[in-house]
């Protein structure tokens, strides 16, 4: 069963294509925990980065009044998958919801969103078309990069503030307004209703996943694989190279090898062979040092930092040093993992790229013309 | 025990690492970076000094593992 169909389904036509959730098998105490059970079983993971398995945190969110919180938010600028799907297959989404508020033993839903979000027309009119168990809020969050982390989010529906909250506790333990809450993407709801629609055993065997693809592609968008398909499999569900390919972004960081089997990465970005690596990555840390939320020491000043490194490596300044210095105090540091990320990305670009770091070294520029990337 | 620093609470004032040198250097910044592991048992009176003369209450000595 593919998630992403090719034009929206209404609640009928979900229905038809992708069936309906058996609730009597998972009445009661007992039902719960046999909806962990296959969730465990089918070996989901989380689809908005961390991949961190579903079951384990549904068990820690279990509490008679918990909330579960929804995230169709998307801040980087490279991932349009969960919007994707909401536009598409609204119902799936809902129903991963629904089942996900079953096994916790929520009261309460809450289906995030960015402001103005592309996506709200589909979601109220498949909201209009259903009689839910657990009543669904649909709440629009602002348009920043942290302030869809699970922590920000959490801390926007309490208070209004859309920035992380830090490690400790997580929000399993305290969430939205003090009560345990779950924070799901989409994505992995959608997946979560599959688990229950084909079976565990059955999703395992052919288990999809979304990615964004663009970059020099054929045809940029969101294309559905199969778990475990290599960078190659990836580029080529989007068209294939549209020009010759050096090297690809794929889920915040750079690499070379496009032949290895893959998982859990939700954007890919093709970096045609034309282009400077050091121009691009240059560019992303700058939009990532605009984006910090400013709260925590060594990402307020470690990002402007290492983007500024970067810029001065594309003008063949002597930054390789510094970096190497930098790079590992913004890891495990910050309230989130926006600095861990920039620094993954940095890092990953000094190795992929690191003749080119060399030949701007020798002469102030690569091979490449300035401005291509 | 542990030291930890809460890193939204933290305003780099810096005392830490002139109470505790054994455990806490600056970055270039001025914010604090932890030496990772357990506090040394001879270590514990002064670190719990340093976490108490913190001015913005962000430095603590941590019973449990968490980070």
């Amino acid at each position: 069963m593919s998630i992403l169909p090719p034009h929206r389904l209404d609640l009928a036509g979900h229905r038809r294509r992708n069936g309906v959730v058996p609730w009597v098998v998972y009445q009661d105490e007992d039902g719960r925990d046999r909806l962990i059970a296959a969730v465990e079983a089918a070996d989901l993971r989380g689809r908005g980065g961390a991949g961190f398995p579903t079951a384990v945190k549904l068990r820690a969110a279990r509490s008679k009044r918990s909330i579960v919180v929804a995230n169709g938010c998307e801040g980087d600028p490279l991932s349009h998958k969960d919007v994707a799907l909401l536009a598409l297959s609204p119902h799936l989404v809902l129903d991963g919801l629904q089942l996900a508020a079953h096994a916790v033993g929520a009261t309460e839903t809450v289906l995030c969103v960015h402001t103005g979000s592309s996506a709200l027309p589909s979601v109220a009119a498949a909201l209009a078309e259903r009689e839910d168990r657990v009543p669904v809020r649909v709440v629009e969050v602002p348009r920043r990069y942290v302030a869809s982390e699970e922590t920000a989010l959490v801390r926007y529906l309490t208070s209004g503030d859309a920035r992380p909250l830090g490690k400790h506790p997580r929000p399993a333990e305290r969430g939205v307004r003090g009560r345990p809450t779950l924070v799901s993407n989409v994505e992995t709801l959608a997946q979560l209703a599959s688990v229950v629609l084909l079976g565990p055993n059955h999703y395992r065997a052919s288990r999809t996943e979304l990615v964004t693809v663009t970059g020099a592609v054929r045809r940029p968008g969101v294309v559905e694989v199969a778990a475990g398909t290599s960078p190659a499999g990836v580029l080529a569900a989007a068209g294939g190279e549209a020009e010759p390919v050096q090297a690809v972004l794929a889920g915040g960081a750079w690499t070379a090898d496009l032949t290895g089997g893959w998982s859990g990465i939700a954007t890919v970005y093709a970096l045609p062979a034309r282009a400077c690596g050091l121009e691009y990555t240059a560019k992303v840390l700058a939009f990532l040092a605009a984006e910090s939320a400013r709260q925590c020491g060594p990402c307020t000043f470690g990002l402007p930092s290492i983007a500024a490194d970067f810029a001065e490596l594309v003008h063949g300044g002597p930054a390789t040093a510094r970096l190497a210095r930098r790079l590992p105090l913004l890891t495990g540091r910050g309230a989130c993992t926006h600095p861990d990320g920039a620094a993954r990305l940095a890092a990953s670009a000094l190795q992929v790229f690191e003749a080119d770091v060399r030949a701007h070294q020798a002469g102030g520029r690569c091979r490449i013309p300035a401005g291509v990337a | 025990m542990k030291v930890t620093v809460d890193p939204i609470g933290c305003r780099a004032h810096g005392l830490c690492a002139d109470l505790l040198p054994e455990l806490v250097r600056l970055d270039e910044w001025g914010y604090p970076v932890v030496a990772p592991g357990p506090v040394p048992a001879e270590l514990v009176a002064e670190a719990r000094r340093a976490a108490a003369a913190c001015p913005a209450l962000a430095l603590k000595l941590r019973k449990d593992e968490r980070r």
